[in-house]
Formats: C-alpha cells, structure tokens, sequence
C-alpha cells in the first residue's frame, strides 16, 4: 500500500518533515482497515448477492450468480408501499423530534444557569438502558392499562374501546422518542456555541428578542440542526424495532421487510437489493437536504 | 411609539448613576457630561467600571439607580434596540453567516429601510472596504473586520457611538494606524464617540476628553495634555504614563509659589499646582522633565543631590535612568539623545534638577 512507503526512489537524502507527513496517514490507519474489513467488504458482498438467484436445486439458502439486475426492479415494485411508510414515518418523527428538541435545546443551552450539566445527562440517560428495552417499556406505555390511553379515556378524546398500541401512531412515537437525543445534542452544541455578544449586537441594532431570534440565533443553529434531523431520519428510515414492536403487520417499514427475508425466508438477494435501494434512496434524500439548506460549508 | 433612535440628540447626561452586582459596587455615584460631537474616552484599569458604565448607556445593563439621558430624552430604562445609540463590540460580533453587506445593513433593516444599497455602499467606502462586501467576516483580517463593526455601527447615524476596547485585539502597528483612522472617521461623520480603553495611549491620541475611572469613580476628567500635565490624584498621576512621587513638607507659601522640604532640600512650586490641603504631601515631577548633571553642576531651580545611577536603557528616542536617592528611593529620569545629555554612566554620583513650574503636589493615597 501506497502509505508503507518509506520515499519515492529518486530521493537520496531525507527531509526531516517526511516522517512527519507519514503521521496522519499512520493515524487513519486502523480506522480504514476497520472500514476495510467491516464495511468495504461486505458492501462488495452485498452488492454480489443482490443480483443472484436461486439455485435449482431444493436446498435453502443456495444461490447462483445470474447478475439479474431486475432483482432490484421486481423488489422495488414488490415493497415500494413499505419504502414510502418508511420515510414518511421517518419524516414525520423528525418533524417531532425538530418540535420538541429545539425549545429543550434552547432552554438548556440559554436558560438552564447552574442545571445545565444535570439537563445534559438526563438527556443522555435513556441510553443508559438498551434500546430492545425501551421500545418494550413504551408498549407499556401506550398500552390499554397505560397512562396515555387513562388520561386521553378520561378527557373523551378517544373511545372506551379504543387503543392505540399496534399502530402507525404508537410506530412513529417510539422512533420519535428513541432519535430524541440525537437531535437534541446536536443543536444544543450549535446552540451553546453562539457568541452571546452576538446576540446583544442584534439588540444594539435594532432587534427586538424575536427578530434576533429568526435572524440570528436559527440562522446560527442551522448546523446543529442539519446534523441532528439527518441523525434522526437516516436510523429512523431504516429502523425496525419500533415497527416490530409497537407496530402491526400494516405498518410494516423496509427494515423489517430486510429482517424477514433475510432471516426468515431466507431470500438473500431480494434483501440485499431492497438494502441498496434503501441506502441509494437515503443518500440521494441527505444530498439534496443539504444542498437545499445551504449549509454544506457548516456541516 | 417615538422613535427614539432618530429623535433623541444632544449632549450624553449621565446623573448620580450606581451599579452594584450583589455586594460589589461596579460604578458608585458617576456624573458625567458628554458633549455632542466630541470624542470621549473612559479610561481606566480592568475592573474599574468602565465597561459597565458603557453597557448602561448600551441598555445592555440596568443601573441599580441614577439617570441616563440624551439630551431631554430620557433613555435608563430603554431597550437596547430603542436607544439612539450603537456599539461597537470588543472582538467586534460581526454576523458570521452574513456577508459583510449583510451586516451593515442589519440596522437598517431592522428600522425597515427598504432601500439599503446607497448607505451601505457610502459607509463601506468611507472604511475603503467596499470592494469586500461579498465576503463573510470569517475571511476578513482583525484591522478589517474592526473597520466593519465601526461601519455597521456608524451607518444608522447613532447621536452616540460606544467602542468597547475596540483595538484590543489589534497588533500595535495596526491599533496605531487604526487610532488616527477612527479619528478622522469621527471628524467625518460629527457623531458622538465613547471609547473605553485600559490603553491610556490609546486614549490620549484619539479622545478629546478623557474621563480617567478608578474603582467605580472618575478619578479626574480633562483633555489629555491637562491630564498629563496637572495630576490631580496619585492614580492619574501613575496611570497616565509615569511620575516621580516624593513624600514632602509643606513649608512657607508666598502666594504664587509655595516650598516645601523634601528630604532637607527645598522645592518650589506653583500654589496652583498643590492640589493638597494638608501638611504631609507627595510632590510629583515627570520623569522626562528632570535634567541629570555630574554631582555638583545643577543650574536648575529645584535640585536633589547625592543621587547614584543604579541603571541606564536607551531606548531610542530618549534614555532612560534609574536614580537611587540617599532616602533609598528610585526615581526615573528620562534624556531625550538629542546629543546634549551628559555622559553620565553607571555608578556616577548626580545631581537631579527641574524647573518649579513643572512640579506638582499630591495628597498622598494614604
């Protein structure tokens, strides 16, 4: 590999900085194998299985390399109803995460004084429990003897018999409250960052708090808050659990599709080509975010 | 509503004005008169209320009590965006996610001034930075980014420009250079300027008046030469450049001059210039005003003998000699190497003398 150079042939005397422009390459080093091994190669994989079919004889599992690029079409037609809840779900969490993130956001970096350590962490504390557990524990929740389904029995807003488990709006609650902090961090970061007498300039020139607000401080946290709506909408696009466990088999999202017919059915390239589409499908949605808020110089 | 940001104009009156964070007193008791038109500088060491005092005219900052007033307008209590006043922050608080345009037009803006494009160009010119005006202040150099924040504070026609030790963060070249540049754009635009510095050369070559703060006080208030020349306090006295401070008697006053004894020597000054009342003073000479003869050869009014040089740095325009008094008291004595000064060296024994006219008397701190 071109980084084990020691120096190009035709240079007889060594300079003392070139060991010194080796380091940063030294340094990537173990994170580029990392992504070699664990990324790169089963990517290539990936890539490899999506265009295979199955192999005539009866044994499960055993596929011959047609390069049937089609997979990607007949798979594409066959779940495009799962890809579209998936990013409208994903979409519609992010809205809310945005909703309640940035006031909290806000408070903590602005308005909290002495808590503002303590306001972090209880950010931070959900992740202190697994994931698996507390998707399950917001079953409980949302659940008929929960205190969701009690409060909104009690105000009339919902019937006696209703309940509102195993539905599209149990689904996007849990994506909404397990992306929470990935979007609260993020613009508390951008947030925290604002030079306060930016802001006093705002009021030294004719601001009232509102205008300094929708001139200065949103324009400011916009890197925060590109970082932290991608943060929610690329995992919650492709999450599962929440689907699988808050939700029922008409809100089934493509991950958990990947899930089944990749370990249930064992139908491997339609897997790995819905995986493909999901990732071409994602980055295409992030580049013209990006490009649109105009803050690819932030980022 | 009235617009006071293009009603209010007239001289800047600050009445018995106090600020206290909790037990600490920041400003105690401060009046002042600041002229329209002139430039003024608050001057004074970190922590002496300087900056406090200029966030209360801001409306950054609430006065515990007293009034602040432009003119016949009353401004204590007004929002800072209500203020017919601007500031031009320390670092300066350009807008980094607009374009140098942007932020000299953000006053205007915000006053609902449609038109922006001929003021903001005019302003940009008189800063000789018009040619930047797409960039974004991050690709801009301190000396411009500095000329920016004054053209964006300059641009709403404030009646009152506050600078917050707004050469702070320059080298020294450019903070000289950008000194008489701030002068000249105030002579330009007969707009009311305050400047807070803890650089008293800085506020001696821009300002008018100087208001020297200590402790939440003015100490003394004048033009710079006054100040330089007629101390009335020992911290004036020390914080702008330096004096010789000597603990003296008061003897006989005739009137126009009075003596007193230092150290058995008699010293003559002005009675004007004895700005104590008491018996026991400190009697002040500048450094730069002393002449330094071989033992013996004084020809001056005042003289002190028996001093010894302890040390000698040239420092180009003038040397510099430290004199050890038989009191053992160090004085300095600055020569300006105009080829006359004598070849006085290390060790010598000399004699120290001054015309009375320069001296002054001090009520010492204590």
């Amino acid at each position: 590999m071109a980084i084990a150079h020691v120096s190009p042939g035709t240079s007889t005397h060594v300079q003392p900085e070139r060991s010194g422009r080796k380091v940063p390459y030294l340094l990537m080093l173990p994170g580029l194998l990392w992504l070699a091994i664990f990324f790169i190669y089963p990517l290539i994989n990936l890539a490899e299985t999506s265009t295979k079919t199955r192999a005539t004889t009866q044994e499960t599992g055993a596929f011959v390399q047609t390069y049937r690029f089609a997979n990607y079409i007949d798979a594409f037609i066959e779940y495009q109803d799962q890809f579209l809840r998936s990013f409208m779900y994903a979409f519609l969490a992010t809205v809310l995460a945005l909703a309640i993130s940035y006031p909290l956001a806000y408070a903590i970096a602005f308005k909290s004084g002495r808590y503002k350590n303590i306001l972090l962490i209880l950010v931070v504390a959900p992740f202190f429990t697994s994931f698996l557990l507390r998707t399950i524990a917001w079953k409980q929740i949302l659940g008929a003897e929960g205190p969701v389904v009690y409060v909104l029995r009690t105000l009339h807003l919902i019937g006696p018999d209703t309940t509102i488990t195993a539905s599209s709006f149990a689904v996007v609650m849990g994506l909404t409250y397990n992306f929470l902090p990935f979007m609260t961090l993020p613009i508390y970061a951008s947030l925290d960052r604002i030079d306060p007498r930016l802001l006093e300039a705002s009021g030294d020139l004719y601001s009232n708090g509102l205008t300094t607000f929708r001139k200065v401080t949103v324009p400011l946290s916009m890197p925060g808050v590109v970082a932290g709506t991608l943060l929610t909408f690329i995992p919650a696009a492709g999450d599962y659990i929440n689907a699988a466990i808050l939700g029922n088999p008409t809100t089934k999202m493509i991950g958990n599709v990947i899930d089944s017919r990749f370990f249930r059915i064992v139908d491997y390239p339609t897997a790995a080509s819905l995986s493909f589409t999901l990732m071409a499908a994602i980055l295409f949605l992030v580049v013209v975010y990006i490009r649109r808020s105009g803050t690819d110089e932030l980022v | 509503m009235v617009d006071l940001a293009a009603s209010a104009t007239g001289d800047l009156q600050l009445r018995n004005i106090r600020k206290e964070f909790g037990d600490f007193v920041a400003v105690d008791d401060l009046n002042l008169t600041i002229p329209k038109g002139s430039f003024f500088a608050l001057l004074g060491p970190s922590g002496c209320g300087k900056t406090t005092t200029l966030r209360m005219i801001a409306g950054l900052e609430e006065p515990t009590s007293g009034t602040i007033a432009v003119g016949d307008t009353d401004i204590t209590y007004s929002k800072p965006y209500r203020r017919p006043v601007n500031t031009v922050f320390q670092n300066y608080a350009l807008f980094p996610h607009l374009t140098i345009f942007e932020n000299v037009a953000f006053g205007l803006r915000r006053r609902g001034i449609k038109d922006v494009k001929e003021a903001v160009e005019k302003v940009l010119a008189l800063v000789e930075l018009g040619h930047l005006k797409d960039r974004k202040p991050g690709q801009l150099s301190g000396g411009q980014q500095q000329r920016i924040a004054v053209a964006r504070a300059i641009v709403n026609r404030p009646a009152l420009l506050l600078l917050d030790e707004p050469l702070g963060a320059l080298d020294l070249k450019l903070r000289r250079q950008m000194q008489i540049e701030l002068k000249w754009i105030q002579t330009e635009v007969g707009i009311t300027f305050v400047h807070v510095t803890h650089d008293q050369e800085e506020a001696m070559t821009m300002a008018d008046t100087i208001a020297v703060m200590n402790k939440g006080r003015i100490e003394q208030m004048g033009s710079p030469v006054d100040l330089y020349e007629n101390p009335e306090t020992v911290f004036v006295a020390n914080f702008l450049g330096q004096s010789n401070l000597i603990k003296a008697t008061v003897g006989t006053n005739s009137g126009a001059e009075t003596s007193v004894d230092v150290q058995g020597a008699r010293i003559i000054l002005p009675t004007s210039r004895n700005r104590s009342a008491k018996s026991s003073v400190l009697v002040g000479i500048r450094p730069e005003k002393i002449n330094i003869h071989a033992a013996g050869t004084s020809t001056g009014k005042n003289a002190l003998h028996d001093g010894v040089v302890t040390d000698i740095s040239f420092v180009g325009v003038s040397t510099q000699y430290q004199v050890e008094m038989p009191w053992k008291q160090e004085l300095m004595v600055f020569e300006q190497n105009d080829g006359g000064a004598a070849n006085i060296r290390k060790g010598d024994r000399v004699t120290l003398s001054w015309e009375p006219n320069f001296t002054f008397a001090l009520d010492s701190e204590d």
